[in-house]
């Protein structure tokens, strides 16, 4: 599987084939963290990030993924394994590698009796990079980007959730950077702030960076990532283009009638496998052959077919299938 | 990813830096940390402490004398400065240091120095600064240089107060040393701020060792309680006789040794002691705090 995805980009983030376009971005070799209490909580992970994707880093709550995210940031010496990020190894080379990478991890954390604007002004202090004379500006157009301004002189005490949310996005975006790490990003905002992350993501996309995303929630990553990684208990279960996991389970042929019953009976009859009556239908697994027949043997059965269709494989539909349980299983 | 192709990746990494990090862009995180620590609610209300201590001082001593007696009432046996200060309102400064600088200060000094690691971490702002990224030694450098910092206001915030109140309450002038010779209001002027160096140099021990703890754990409260606790450990075991042959290794061993500027000569071998201690315990701490932080897991 890292053959596979290590072969450049998905074609449909082709057009920011600036420098990054090629290359990896992250790329872990046997990483294993094992904590002092003994817990494995990294167990030989080989993650490979292509430049220019939005890679979703997917995985129950305790599966690993922010212990992964903190070795790759140098916060985190691993037990064994190397991890190189934007070509360079961490966590030796910090310095060189982390005025590129913008992150946001495990929540925000900000000095609460200081405004969201002295947050931002003293994130960005810390950073040798970043030259003082434009550091107002810089500021204030990442507090712009998440749409702070307004709120930028309140205490970050008193801020909501999900405005801490976004000035820890806003510190993230203080310079121009070549990978963003973003560490569940939506958590504890409404759905409108949800769609305003997404819709920040795909633009930062679609300038060039590459946005290494982790979340517990399906339908985020299958929504905005190109590529995904999925972890169980430590272990990487598998990585790829979002399309490619999708397609590795199969869609479900859908039946919604009244009459489920007569309906599985007549399916059965026809040799469609896998049946699942539930109150609203049936529901098998897709035969080989030209449905309309199927739709046309059940309506002459007299059954009374209110909807037909194959179903399209979600990515949890994936994660079912590669892990045999069920996606909120805590490792 | 082949080494062909991880290098080239290395050498964009440089090709596209941003901006060369300037040399004194260290001083630009010290700016910050000294806005921050200064602008946290808890400095002011610790600096405010120690403001009062010398007023209070000031009033009780008013109070007592007004009936003409002398201060220290039970005939010298109070500290040596303490019944001149109706005479000279200078001594009050001495007296006020000779009084914080057991207790109050080093408990000043260990409660920002036990929160300067710890409580980052326990804010979770720790690990912002480092993935900034700031650097470890460099952040425990701009940490300890804080810490001293805080040592000297401190010192002064007290001093200052008490030649304030000093000045308002009791008379100004020549006054006497211990050792009966007397020196101008100017040079004894000179001799209060050497004091209040010595005083804050006196803490650098303490913040060390803070900062030693405080890069141990992730709960800054811990952190402050556990710093504060060894220094009330160490002055108790420094008042029992038994332990005479490891008190001069008591990091406050030495402290009131600066009573010894007010002599004539300066009586030097304690203060040059003091100082000695001071340094050592900066040396060992300074170095266990940053063997511990540059190699420490950071998971709050």
């Amino acid at each position: 599987m890292e053959e596979r995805s290590a072969e450049g980009t998905d074609p449909s983030v082709a057009g920011t084939a600036s420098a990054s376009a090629e290359g990896t971005v992250i790329a872990t070799r046997a990483l294993t963290k094992r904590f002092r209490g003994g817990q494995l909580a990294v167990d030989g992970l080989d993650l490979t990030v292509p430049a220019g994707s939005v890679f979703g880093f997917l995985g129950p709550n305790g599966s690993g993924k922010t212990t992964t995210i903190r070795m790759l940031m140098g916060l985190i010496e691993p037990t064994s394994g190397t991890a190189r990020v934007l070509g360079q190894p961490m966590p030796r080379a910090t310095r060189a590698v982390l005025p590129h990478v913008g992150a946001l991890i495990e929540g925000p954390a900000l000095y609460g009796f200081l405004s969201g604007r002295d947050n931002l002004l003293r994130y960005d202090a810390a950073d040798p990079t970043a030259d003082p004379r434009t550091r107002r500006t810089r500021v204030a157009a990442a507090l712009d980007r998440v749409g702070l301004t307004a709120a930028a002189g309140k205490k970050a005490k008193a801020y909501s959730l999900g405005m801490k949310q976004r000035l820890g996005l806003a510190a993230a975006l203080l310079q121009p950077r070549r990978l963003l790490v973003l560490d569940e990003p939506t958590n504890g905002l409404d759905p409108q702030g949800m769609r305003e992350i997404r819709s920040l993501v795909r633009e930062l996309a679609s300038d060039g960076t590459t946005v290494f995303l982790s979340s517990h929630l399906l339908d985020e990553i299958e929504q905005v990532c190109t590529h995904a990684a999925v972890m169980a208990q430590g272990r990487l279960i598998t990585q790829g283009p979002v399309a490619e996991l999708a397609a590795g389970a199969r869609g479900r042929l859908v039946v919604t009638t009244p009459d489920p019953g007569d309906a599985a009976r007549v399916l059965k009859e026809q040799g469609v496998a896998d049946l699942v009556v539930t109150e609203t239908g049936v529901s098998a697994e897709p035969p080989d052959r030209e449905l309309a027949e199927l739709n046309a043997a059940l309506v002459t059965a007299g059954v009374r077919v209110r909807g037909f269709g194959v179903e399209r494989a979600s990515l949890e539909d994936a994660f079912v299938a590669l892990t045999g349980e069920g996606f909120d299983v805590a490792g | 990813m082949s080494r062909a192709e991880a290098g080239a990746e290395a050498v964009r990494v440089e090709d596209t830096a941003i901006r060369k990090p300037s040399p004194l862009w260290t001083f630009g995180l010290f700016r910050s940390e000294l806005l921050t620590t200064f602008r946290r609610w808890r400095t002011i209300a610790l600096l405010a402490v120690l403001a009062a201590v010398p007023i209070l001082i000031g009033i009780a001593i008013k109070i007592e004398t007004r009936d003409g007696s002398t201060a220290g009432g039970g005939g010298g046996e109070g500290p040596a400065f303490i019944s001149q200060i109706t005479n000279n309102g200078l001594f009050l400064v001495f007296t006020a240091l000779a009084a914080t600088l057991p207790f109050f200060l080093p408990m000043a000094i260990g409660v920002i120095a036990g929160d300067a690691i710890a409580g980052e971490a326990n804010a979770g702002t720790l690990r912002y600064l480092l993935v900034a990224p700031a650097g470890r030694t460099r952040l425990l450098l701009t940490k300890y240089a804080t810490t001293m910092t805080f040592c000297l206001v401190a010192t002064l915030v007290v001093a200052l107060s008490a030649l304030t109140v000093g000045a308002l309450l009791f008379p100004l002038g020549e006054l006497t040393t211990i050792s009966g010779t007397r020196i101008s209001f100017t040079e004894g002027l000179g001799r209060a701020f050497l004091i209040a160096l010595v005083v804050a140099a006196s803490l650098i021990g303490v913040a060390a060792l803070g900062l030693f703890v405080s890069t141990l754990t992730n709960s800054g409260i811990a952190a402050m309680a556990t710093t504060v606790g060894l220094l009330i450990t160490i002055q108790i075991l420094d008042q029992i006789p038994q332990l005479h042959a490891l008190q001069p290794y008591f990091f406050s061993h030495y402290w009131l040794s600066f009573a010894d500027l007010m002599r004539d000569p300066v009586y030097w071998d304690d203060l040059v002691r003091n100082l000695g201690l001071q340094g050592l315990y900066a040396a060992v701490f300074g170095s266990a705090a940053w063997a511990r932080f540059t190699a420490k897991d950071i998971t709050a």
